[in-house]
């Protein structure tokens, strides 16, 4: 099988780490070989939090600068810093909804423009879709499914080699009962959202 | 019940690789655990935590490494198969048992196991753990995968119970925070009540009994190593004259690269996953028939001295390479494009990498660095401190835990740390070395673990320092382990004791301790500064749960705060405690309500009296 790989970078707290998780079920309910490395410890305090997933033949469970297939953003500034894993072929899916790092909330750096980060993805990688997976959240019910609001941008637009119903099956698996019927309702969201994005 | 005590074999499921572990010691039918806590390897001791309360085995969280060590040897010979699980630096701390309990032995298998942090994701230094085990004489186990690592535990507790002798088992943090498929197997039933036979010629290293011990030490390592020649974790893949010996993680990385490149019809793969001792023969006939070895291992070159040694005794004159300029480097951790670079370059093969982007159009992005949590005590006891000596100057020696971050601006609060509890012992030294005022800082978790004798050594030699304790009363770090100071019933755990730290201070012999609630501003400050003009030793606890754990627990409720039309903008919130939840709008200064948990630090400094509670 060929080999797919997926950077997904996000902010501490926005649930990456959960959306892997559900991926990897997903993986195991398709029978699609995966290896997942994820960064813990000191980097969780407010820092940015990585994943990287290999889907396919690929025996190695990291990803080199230069050579993801997929880039799955959950916050644009961040997204944008991840460009060095990206090549010319690199499919970018991203959030707009931004979480300024508290060196800019306080006046201490710069927060680059959405409209430009869009346009410098759009410009050097293969494809781009661009979606406020906050927006669209909060109109699933609840903040806190921003995650699997891009899980299924991801899934949509990522040709991972699993099916829509294999990573809604994984959903009910892997997140909890009290948040499902946000949860299903998130990942349509941001399936429509990606199919329609123009 | 727990996910990985379920006696389902065959269940396949995805685990991180510290999970795999731990079900790997509950496959092996581990019966005692111990532990201190340490990223990369914390989440094995956290789901051995769990499940020891659902299972007969015994698992505790012990004071340091070094207790740790020496409470699990005592299982191990008293029969029981005991698993004792650390990260690279704690086994720095374990490192007096260890060396001369290889000489003892154990009589039930013994587990050691290390977790490297090449690249330092979340350590102080990235030393290679394998020359423990060469310099203490112990076998060891490196895995290259996640479901490998749950294999391999339950061969290191044969292989320990076939020596009589601890094993090392050594993962690096690309094996711990790893995620793959894992096949659950059969559980070996637990056997969890030991018998200590006398042995005192065995078990009692005075000279005599050492100097016969050493010399069967050394012949059980010739026994290790006729079984590290035979092993299957020390397999060879392919055939030709290109040889490559690797270990760890960087085997898959080697493993792709020749695929990619296109030498897999004349290149072999020798992987060392018995690593120590080394398989003699066994690379000495590998070399053989090679025209060159290129030689993959992140960290020091431990095997590739060893590959060289062995070559030259052979007589085989091929050039043997690893790390170099051109080659590999000693520092951080290895990827699969750069193995795969270095492969192309050393082989003479021709090899294209795929064009990277430029980047040279891309404005600068702001950076991101770690910060202490919104309503995290800490700042608010750094701030403290800074007011109360302002006019001093102050050098302050700081520990290992969340507080670290406290040396950042604008705090500004941390001059030195070199490892668990050197706070303590080296304010000692710049109290004597300097006339400077010295203020040091230890989490409870942190002066449990090895704070104590400095403060004992203070004590002792009359020396001149302010210590403050931050008790948050949990291991907040690491993700929210019990320690001696806190109260079990919080975790629905009852039969522990508790150590109470000031009481522990004044046993000591510290004759200056006060007690402050750091949320308190105006009180505090005026508390530490009669701690700072004390001549001697003084100790100050800083009394606050951590707001996470206590977030967690629902022993907080946030009442968030806001910043009203009283504001004129002299931004001291921000520029003196810079707590993450501040924001600023159209150039005003706001406080987002859904982070703030109501601590009132900044309420109490703000000149303007402007911060007040957000009412509903």
């Amino acid at each position: 099988m060929e080999t797919t790989r997926l950077i997904i970078v996000a902010v501490g707290g926005q649930g990456n780490l959960l959306a892997s998780k559900v991926l990897g079920e997903a993986a195991l309910i398709s029978d699609v070989p995966i290896r997942m490395s994820e960064i813990h410890g000191m980097a969780q305090r407010g820092g940015v939090v990585e994943s990287a997933i290999v889907f396919g033949d690929a025996t190695s469970s990291i990803i080199s600068d230069g050579e993801a297939d997929i880039l799955l953003g959950f916050e644009p500034s961040e997204t944008l810093r991840a460009l060095s894993r990206c090549n010319k072929g690199t499919k970018v899916i991203t959030n707009t909804a931004t979480l300024p790092p508290f060196t800019v909330s306080i006046g201490k750096g710069v927060y680059p423009e959405v409209e430009n980060i869009k346009e410098l993805l759009k410009a050097k990688c293969a494809s781009l879709v661009a979606i406020d997976a906050m927006k669209l959240a909060k109109e699933a019910g609840s903040p806190m499914s921003v995650n699997i609001v891009l899980l299924g941008a991801l899934v949509q637009s990522g040709s991972l080699g699993f099916t829509k119903e294999n990573v809604i099956e994984a959903i009910k698996r892997r997140t909890k009962k009290s948040f499902l019927d946000k949860n299903l309702k998130a990942f349509e969201l941001g399936f429509e959202a990606a199919q329609n994005y123009k | 019940m727990h996910k990985l005590l379920n006696d389902s074999p065959g269940e396949k499921i995805m685990l991180l690789g510290n999970e795999a572990i731990a079900r790997g010691a509950i496959e092996a039918g581990v019966a005692f655990a111990t532990t201190y806590p340490g990223t990369p390897s914390s989440e094995i001791s956290l789901n051995l935590f769990q499940m020891s309360q659902e299972s007969d085995f015994y698992f505790e969280y012990s004071t340091n490494e070094k207790v740790a060590l020496e409470v699990a040897a005592a299982a191990a010979n008293s029969g029981l198969r005991t698993f004792c699980m650390m990260k690279h630096v704690g086994l720095n701390v374990a490192a007096d048992p260890l060396m001369t309990l290889a000489y003892v032995g154990v009589t039930g298998g013994m587990v050691i196991l290390t977790a490297d942090d090449p690249a330092m994701f979340s350590s102080q230094n990235e030393q290679d753990n394998r020359y423990y085990a060469k310099f203490g004489n112990l076998p060891m186990l490196e895995p290259s995968s996640v479901p490998e690592a749950k294999e391999m535990i339950k061969y290191a507790f044969d292989l320990s119970e076939q020596l009589s002798q601890p094993v090392l088992l050594r993962t690096t943090t690309r094996i711990n925070h790893s995620n793959a498929f894992v096949t659950f197997g059969d559980m070996k039933p637990m056997e969890t009540k030991g018998k200590f036979i006398r042995e005192p010629s065995r078990c009692v290293t005075v000279p005599a009994v050492a100097r016969q011990l050493h010399a069967k030490l050394l012949g059980k390592m010739d026994k290790a190593k006729g079984l590290s020649e035979i092993s299957d974790l020390n397999p060879i893949e392919g055939s030709g004259k290109f040889g490559i010996i690797v270990n760890g993680v960087s085997f898959y990385y080697a493993k792709d690269a020749v695929k990619d490149l296109g030498i897999e019809g004349n290149t072999k793969v020798l992987r060392l996953g018995f690593s120590n001792p080394m398989p003699e023969k066994l690379i000495k006939d590998f070399v053989k028939d090679c025209e060159k070895v290129l030689v993959i291992e992140e960290g020091e070159p431990f095997m590739e001295e060893a590959v060289k040694a062995f070559a030259q005794e052979a007589g085989v004159m091929i050039p043997i390479s690893g790390k170099s300029e051109a080659l590999f480097s000693r520092l951080s951790e290895y990827d699969p494009a750069m193995v795969r670079e270095k492969i192309a370059v050393f082989f003479g093969i021709n090899y294209t990498p795929k064009t990277k982007l430029d980047t040279a159009d891309v404005p600068e992005i702001p950076m991101r660095p770690p910060n202490l949590c919104s309503g995290c005590s800490h700042r608010a006891t750094f701030y403290e401190v800074k007011q109360a000596g302002k006019d001093m100057d102050i050098i302050c020696p700081t520990d290992i835990g969340c507080y670290t971050l406290g040396f950042l601006p604008p705090l500004n609060m941390g001059d030195f740390v070199i490892c668990m509890g050197s706070s303590v012992s080296t304010s000692c030294g710049f109290g004597k070395a300097t006339d400077q005022k010295v203020v040091s800082f230890i989490g409870d978790s942190t002066f449990f673990h090895s704070g104590i004798t400095g403060l004992v050594n203070a004590v002792f030699n009359n020396h001149n320092f302010t210590l403050v304790i931050l008790e948050n009363d949990i291991t907040a770090m690491t993700g929210h382990q019990p320690h001696p100071g806190v109260d079990m019933e919080r975790f629905g755990l009852d039969g522990f004791g508790r150590v109470n730290i000031e009481d522990l201070v004044r046993t000591l012999g510290v004759k200056h301790v006060s007690i402050v609630k750091p949320f308190k501003v105006k009180k505090s400050i005026e508390i530490i500064r009669e701690a700072l003009e004390y001549k001697g030793v003084s100790v100050i606890i800083s009394q606050e749960p951590c707001a996470l754990y206590a977030k967690s627990l629902k022993l907080l409720k946030p009442r968030a705060f806001k910043v009203s039309d009283k504001c004129v903008d002299h931004r001291d919130c921000i520029n003196t405690i810079a707590c993450p939840s501040f924001y600023l709008e159209d150039g005003k200064v706001k406080i987002d309500a859904d982070t703030c948990v109501g601590c009132a630090v900044c309420a109490q400094i703000c000149p303007e009296n402007a911060i007040t509670p957000l009412k509903k």
